[in-house]
């Protein structure tokens, strides 16, 4: 099974984010990168099915130079080789610029399989699973706890507000996993030296057939008008409970009209 | 005024609040159409839209809406978008409402903006963002703008409208009935509200000790009629079930009111919880960065406080 597992490159949610003022994008030179930790379910959910089922995991990333860190610590956990899509004309594209560039580089590399995690830590936006099926024309099997391929045919159960929907579908497929869908791996020693000798093709918009006026900020469907940094809410009230603390807490709801 | 797509929430025939929440904002910018997908639309449900400003109410009444994962209901938007040239599409930000409004900005070549917070004049949405320290305004520049707006970041107000029933009859491609749903299983919840879409929220973290603990969290939660969320510490430890994590890993809530025993206040936990109206901290540790959040906050133990609070809010009933 050929599954290519998409790895997004985000600021460590520790350090201070920032948006740049010249054109609202965010500053990705002035922070830590890590891997989302989203992401890192849907790099073992790929590692655990080819052990599984055999076949070839393939990391595909789109991002700055500096991805190739991210790229690096998946393929340390045990992927078999990379896509790096890597282009200035690609910096800044919003959910629709991504999907598209991303399912361009796809259709290229080929797939039985793609896995993503449910949302990356920065944006959050949790809707480029969703549009790389609906780009790629393959089954839409998001928000999964639990994954089960059976020769062509692939089963989810799929998180909801109720339960879970089991959910089944031929290949091939998109899925996007949850949180705590399984433990991810540790990269072993072996596995980090291992890691430096792997494949990692590096594609342009031109090679991955990616047309550039589709890309990029300026081609973005959504705009940053303005932003600030959220005010600071009000000193509130901290009381020490000498015994009477739930009853403070009440007369301070009471006297919001909570209760 | 020019028409507003509002598609609706339900469960078991039931339209959510988040629904009555967005009619109340298409109100506010133009004319509210409501989007039924699906079987069992109920003579309540109508009333209710009608009642909350829906002048026309969208009926796709297909069994086979539902029966496949997201992609039908974005062909059925699609078609109305195409069909009557909306002003805006406007969907609830929940997991599966954004994974329509994505589909949808695909096949509509269209701009999507997830988790608005607020919409205003020109369509132009607020959003809060890095874990609450950012506020943002941004709008669709491309197609009709699609927005899935958050649970409570409206009061919802009624305000009759026509609810003129128009039934739509959906073409669905053979893709869209591609990832097929072959069952539904409904997990026990008792009788709290929904975690994302609960007025009020009450979560327990490290503090809270045990998973038996939970039961202090839940009596707190029952008095005041809220759902109860957890920390990431909280579920890791198998305290409480994972789907009631609060964090930027697990639920984004915005109710009226937070109620955060136990919790220390990490971001991680802060990006989840931070444009709560109202957060009420209790915690052992004056030093805990939720206090900096809180509106009131006591310093003490909350297994002394939180089971006080609950007999207090009884007896005040």
């Amino acid at each position: 099974m050929n599954i290519v597992v998409c790895v997004k490159q985000v600021p460590d949610t520790a350090t201070e984010r920032k948006l740049r003022s010249e054109d609202n994008t965010l500053d990705r030179d002035a922070v830590d990168g890590v891997v989302n930790e989203l992401d890192e379910y849907a790099v073992e959910e790929a590692l655990k099915l080819k052990e599984a089922h055999g076949g070839e995991v393939t990391v595909l990333t789109m991002g700055p130079g500096k991805a190739t860190e991210t790229i690096r610590k998946a393929l340390a956990m045990g992927a078999d080789k990379a896509v790096h899509l890597f282009d200035d004309g690609l910096r800044g594209s919003d959910a629709l610029g991504t999907s598209y560039a991303m399912a361009q580089a796809l259709k290229q590399i080929g797939f039985d399989l793609v896995i993503l995690g449910s949302e990356s830590t920065d944006a959050r936006t949790g809707v480029l699973p969703a549009m790389l099926a609906e780009r790629l024309g393959t089954p839409q099997l998001t928000l999964a706890n639990k994954v089960d391929v059976d020769g062509s045919s692939i089963t989810v159960q799929r998180l909801t507000d109720y339960g879970y929907d089991k959910v089944e579908a031929t290949l091939p497929a998109v899925v996007s996993v949850v949180e705590k869908i399984n433990e991810p791996r540790y990269p072993s020693f072996k596995g980090i030296m291992a890691a430096k000798k792997k494949p990692v093709q590096t594609l342009a918009i031109a090679d991955a057939g990616i047309d550039a006026a589709q890309v990029g900020l300026d081609a973005s469907w959504s705009q940053v008008v303005d932003f600030a940094a959220a005010p600071p809410r009000a000193a509130g009230t901290i009381a020490k409970d000498e015994g009477d603390g739930g009853v403070k807490v009440a007369d301070f709801l009471a006297a919001k009209k909570f209760i | 005024m020019s028409e507003i797509l509002v598609l609706v929430e339900q469960v078991d025939g039931e339209v959510k609040k988040v629904t009555l929440e967005l009619l109340t904002l298409a109100r506010s910018l133009g004319t509210p159409a409501a989007v039924w997908a699906g079987p069992g639309i109920t003579a309540e449900a109508k009333a209710k839209l009608a009642e909350y400003g829906a002048d026309t109410i969208y009926v796709a009444g297909a069994e086979d809406i539902v029966g496949y994962v997201v992609a039908p209901k974005a062909e059925l938007l699609a078609q109305l978008v195409a069909a009557k040239s909306p002003a805006a599409v406007l969907v609830a930000a929940t997991a599966e409402g954004k994974e329509v409004a994505g589909r949808l900005a695909v096949k509509t070549d269209s701009g999507v903006i997830t988790d608005a917070v607020g919409l205003g004049e020109g369509f132009v949405a607020e959003q809060s963002i890095f874990g609450g320290g950012v506020n943002v305004h941004s709008k669709v520049s491309r197609g009709t703008p699609i927005v899935a707006v958050r649970p409570n970041s409206t009061a919802p107000e009624a305000s009759a409208g026509a609810g003129t029933e128009e039934e739509v009859s959906v073409t669905l491609s053979d893709s869209a009935k591609s990832a097929r749903v072959v069952e539904r299983v409904k997990q026990e919840k008792g009788a709290r509200p929904e975690l994302t879409e609960a007025a009020i929220v009450v979560s327990g973290g490290r503090g809270v000790g045990s998973a038996e603990n939970f039961s202090v969290i839940e009596g707190l939660a029952d008095a005041l009629g809220a759902a109860v969320g957890a920390s990431r510490a909280a579920t890791d430890a198998g305290w409480y079930p994972h789907q009631f994590q609060v964090g930027q890993t697990g639920k984004t809530v915005s109710p009226q009111l937070y109620i955060a025993a136990g919790i220390s206040g990490a971001i991680q936990h802060r990006a989840g919880m931070q444009t709560a109206k109202t957060i009420v901290a209790i915690n052992k540790d004056p030093e805990a960065p939720i206090f900096e959040l809180a509106d009131y906050g006591v310093v003490g133990d909350l297994h002394q406080v939180v089971p006080q609070l609950a007999d207090e809010v009884n007896k005040r009933k």
